[in-house]
């Protein structure tokens, strides 16, 4: 068990990641500078974490595939993993054996302070020059001025609906979250600890006076009316998921109509006909923004920088991200992808859109709204939470 | 022993209906690896092969297999070796403590699989260095060996001391004497455990999960990758299929090696 | 005189050597490496985690025994879990005995193996395969189960306990079956005569004679299946809908927070532990 002392003020800059305060984390294990290349030829094999729908390799659809083209070009092996959760990634990462992951905001900041990650020399990575300045050195991802990876693109969790069934097509989370609502039974939830600013999200609509600003920032009486939310939907929901191959089995099976969803999820069901809808509701969403980054022990470094320059390849963004069905990261993929509205659809180039789409990130003590006049509840405490909530 | 004439018809239904108990499910399972319909929805929507001769290309499936099939071997052995010298102990001398070993000997199966993967995860990741090959077998053995331990500590009870003391009296030291006279008695309960040892390892998930390094890939955990993939999915069920046919052979012949001699 | 001979000799005095040369190597493994890696777990539950980065603290705490006990809901699910076993255990026992008194007395000698083999042979299907197999047949809507029972206007139970309990007994059956006629087929005919020309009709038989002496058999088979259903995270995940089990919170808890993860799993652990010690002197353990 690796013994981490995390001083009061590493908690703070991760708390108050937006702002990059003073003090650097004098935690020796993430220190050691980024690798100063050059890139060399060396093949090698890298064992990649990802998140379903990020690194195709053919396996689920035989024509959809980047993996194998990159094996080719480069010479390197990639074993792709996939994972359901960010809590899923943070804890593989941890036992060690992968050398690539792509992070969300709540598993990256875990990740980096951990110990797991090292910083990546963005000099080695030509294509970053053409990522969105939106997308560049985010506070999830940048710490004090040290890059640790690339962004793959942002998105959206979107509220999903078997057409057939749910008649008039939904615009609010209240079918999901209301008890009257007619899909009573039939509804799921992501089955992780972070669902919880789910509810704070619809709580902000709902109960404004509750005063909730941001739905990782909620202090005991905001968190405890979140999980009051959670036990009113219990009744209403079929199954939980974390894995999406699942979900999307349920919904064909139709014991699941709705629920929040990947866009990725509704693509593959609507794969041969357009059985379901997503929309994100008038309420606003949750949501994420993911970053390639490197694990400090990877034994392919090479290899590992050359698949960060590829995902991030303007072709191959396009790819991910219209595969995905998210916005990309690269610039110039708008140009490339098959349908020339993706980055209209998808809000690549605006602002508005995501102005109530709260990203992923990892709730502190510390709140992250700013407040200084209570504490707000940490993640590990929302994990006991939604543990207790989902045995009782 | 004479039996009314309700009593067998009880006994008979009882009989059909827990045979049928298992054999349906087995039943949608070899029927759905002819569906059409990739999602299982039933009544099935068409019949085709096709799934049979993706299954057979599947690099994926190869794989799994070969490592599934390596693993319980290595493990097998292992256990096989640890299983009988434990049992030899343990039935045939008393001492101080043979309780409480023949108790440790029943743990890995009575606990229940998730915590012995936690366990051992926890041992592997933090002073092993990560997860290999390596680990996974070590966790297969552990349970393994508990399955072998039963089934030859059994025989060595049920064989009883005389023939080994008789072997020695005559003047064969123990080594000749488990040679010659100990080894073929208790052959076919090492048979029987390696098998069923063979057999949990095969079918191992829940500890593998645990034990299994990032490219290690054995056939459960292919299964569970691709349990739910639309693509893959139908696949899985004609990889079951054959599972099934494929051992009803070797269950037969360790069935008829263990049986007792009357 | 040689070597082998001086050595040969030593061990043959001396009982100890010998017993020593035997258990060395079972002991390292099982004792050392097992015992020791689950002490090492334990040992886990009275420290804590850095509530940001999830790793484990060595700071001495009993937060994660307070939280266990004081939480209502760990209360409830362990009682759902021990249900669950009981109920997983008891319908196995009232399908094996039956079947295995079948195949050990009413069959025919030479359609043992046979009848042995078809119970059996499901052990060789993939535990995944034929859990899935059960979704796919008590699916709400589309199932298997469903559309047999429709006519007769009732519907499929769909995911959740019940599920889970069927689920879970058509797995561990075969454990249950194998033990117990192990022991049905070593009852002596001799015994059996006796009762029935005293004058016991079958059924006073079968409950002050057969039962009685196949008990530790049965109970050996309940070892299985009380045991594999405690921990059980899969069947639950795939046939429970929102229900969840001891092993389903271990399991959420282990990534993130180990202790916590590591003070559940001293829940089974226990019940399994007083469990053996309970049925020790029966003999089951003989009879695994």
């Amino acid at each position: 068990m690796k013994i981490t002392r995390v001083r009061k003020s590493v908690i703070a800059i991760a708390a108050g990641a937006l702002l990059l305060s003073g003090c650097s984390s004098s935690d020796s294990e993430s220190a050691g500078g980024a690798y100063a290349g050059p890139i060399q030829d060396t093949p090698g094999t890298i064992n990649v974490l990802a998140w379903p729908g990020y690194a195709e390799d053919g396996s689920t659809d035989p024509n959809v595939d980047w993996v194998t083209p990159f094996e080719k070009e480069t010479g390197c092996t990639v074993n792709v993993k996939t994972y359901g959760t960010s809590d899923e990634a943070v804890q593989l990462m941890q036992s060690g054996g992968y050398d690539v992951v792509s992070a969300s905001g709540d598993a990256s900041l875990r990740l980096i302070f951990g110990g797991d990650l090292q910083p990546v020399n963005l000099d080695l990575i030509p294509n970053y020059a053409d990522v969105f300045d939106n997308l560049k050195d985010r506070p999830w991802n940048t710490i004090d001025g040290a890059n640790y990876g690339v962004p793959h693109g942002r998105g959206a969790n979107v509220l999903q609906y078997t057409i057939d069934k749910v008649k008039p097509a939904p615009t609010s989370w209240s079918v999901v979250w209301e008890p009257n609502s007619p899909l009573k039974g039939k509804i799921t939830a992501y089955d992780s600890a972070i669902y919880i600013a789910d509810a704070a999200l619809y709580l902000m609509s709902t109960k404004p006076e509750l005063g909730i600003k941001d739905p990782y920032a909620l202090d005991q009486t905001q968190f405890d009316a979140a999980l009051a939310l959670l036990k009113q939907q219990k009744p209403l929901v079929a199954e939980y998921w974390a894995d999406y191959t699942k979900y999307v089995a349920a919904v064909q099976a139709g014991s699941v109509v709705a629920g929040t969803s990947w866009q990725v999820i509704a693509n593959v069901l609507n794969g041969e006909k357009s059985t379901v809808g997503a929309v994100k509701p008038k309420e606003g969403a949750t949501g994420w923004s993911d970053t390639w980054m490197i694990s400090k022990n990877t034994k392919s470094i090479d290899c590992a920088y050359k698949w960060l320059n590829w995902i991030i390849s303007p072709a191959t963004n396009a790819q991910a991200a219209e595969y995905f069905g998210e916005a990309p990261a690269n610039s110039k993929a708008c140009a490339l992808t098959a349908s020339k509205t993706h980055c209209e659809s998808y809000h690549a180039e605006e602002t508005d859109y995501w102005s109530n789409v709260y990203y992923w990130k990892t709730p502190t003590e510390e709140c992250l709204d700013g407040r200084t006049d209570v504490k707000c509840i940490p993640y590990a405490e929302w994990v006991k939470a939604w543990s207790s909530f989902r045995n009782s | 022993m004479n039996l009314s004439r309700t009593a067998r018809i009880v006994l008979w239904g009882f009989m059909g209906f827990g045979l049928s108990f298992i054999y349906v499910p087995l039943m949608l399972v070899v029927i759905n690896s002819f569906n059409k319909n990739k999602s299982f929805n039933w009544p099935p929507t068409g019949f085709t092969t096709m799934w049979w001769t993706k299954a057979a290309t599947n690099p994926g499936v190869k794989d799994a297999i070969i490592l599934s099939v390596l693993t319980a071997t290595f493990a097998t052995v292992v256990a096989l070796i640890l299983g009988s010298l434990a049992a030899a102990a343990i039935a045939r001398y008393k001492f101080f403590g043979r309780d409480v070993i023949s108790l440790i000997f029943v743990l890995p199966i009575a606990l229940p699989g998730i915590v012995t993967g936690i366990a051992l995860n926890n041992v592997f990741t933090n002073f092993f260095g990560g997860l290999t090959f390596f680990t996974i077998i070590i966790g297969h053995a552990t349970f393994c060996v508990v399955v072998v331990f039963n089934n030859v500590a059994a025989r060595y009870r049920r064989m009883g001391a005389t023939y080994e003391e008789a072997s020695m009296d005559l003047g064969a030291n123990r080594i000749t004497t488990f040679r010659l006279v100990t080894f073929p008695m208790i052959r076919n309960a090492l048979v029987a455990g390696g098998l069923l040892s063979f057999g949990l390892s095969f079918d191992e998930i829940i500890v593998t999960t645990f034990t299994a390094g990032a490219g290690q890939t054995t056939l459960p955990i292919w299964i569970f990758q691709n349990l739910f993939r639309p693509n893959q999915a139908p696949i899985v069920n004609v990889v079951a299929a054959a599972l099934i046919v494929v051992s009803i052979v070797p269950i037969y012949i360790s069935q008829r090696l263990t049986q007792e001699r009357k | 005189m040689s070597f082998a001979t001086t050595t040969r000799r030593y061990f043959h005095a001396h009982v100890w050597a010998r017993i020593s040369a035997l258990l060395s190597l079972p002991i390292a493994w099982l004792g050392v490496l097992y015992i020791g890696s689950l002490a090492a777990l334990f040992i886990t539950s009275i420290w804590r985690i850095d509530t940001f980065t999830s790793k484990v603290v060595r700071e001495f705490t009993l937060s994660n025994f307070i939280d266990v006990l004081t939480d209502k809901a760990y209360f409830n699910v362990t009682v759902r879990t021990v249900g669950v076993a009981i109920a997983v255990t008891i319908i196995c026992a009232v399908l094996a005995i039956p079947m295995a008194f079948f195949i050990a007395r009413v069959a025919k000698p030479k359609s043992r193996p046979v009848l042995i083999a078809l119970v059996i042979t499901p052990l060789w299907a993939s535990y995944l395969v034929k859990i899935y197999a059960w979704r796919t047949m008590m699916a709400p809507e589309s199932g298997f189960l469903n559309w047999l029972i429709e006519p007769l206007g009732l519907s499929s139970p769909g995911f959740g306990m019940f599920a889970v309990i069927i689920g879970l007994s058509y797995l561990w059956l075969p454990y249950m079956v194998l033990p117990i006629y192990a022991g049905m087929e070593k009852l002596p005919d001799s015994i059996i005569d006796a009762s029935a020309d005293l004058g016991a009709k079958p059924g006073r038989t079968f409950l002050k004679i057969i039962l009685p002496i196949t008990w530790p058999a049965i109970i050996a088979g309940s070892l299985f299946t009380f045991s594999l259903s405690l921990g059980d995270y899969i069947t639950v995940q795939i046939l429970g809908g929102t229900f969840q089990m001891l092993g389903n919170v271990v399991y959420q808890n282990f990534a993130l927070n180990l202790p916590f993860a590591a003070a559940v799993a001293l829940i089974p652990v226990i019940v399994m532990i007083v469990y053996l010690a309970s049925v020790r002197k029966t003999g089951a353990l003989d009879n695994l």
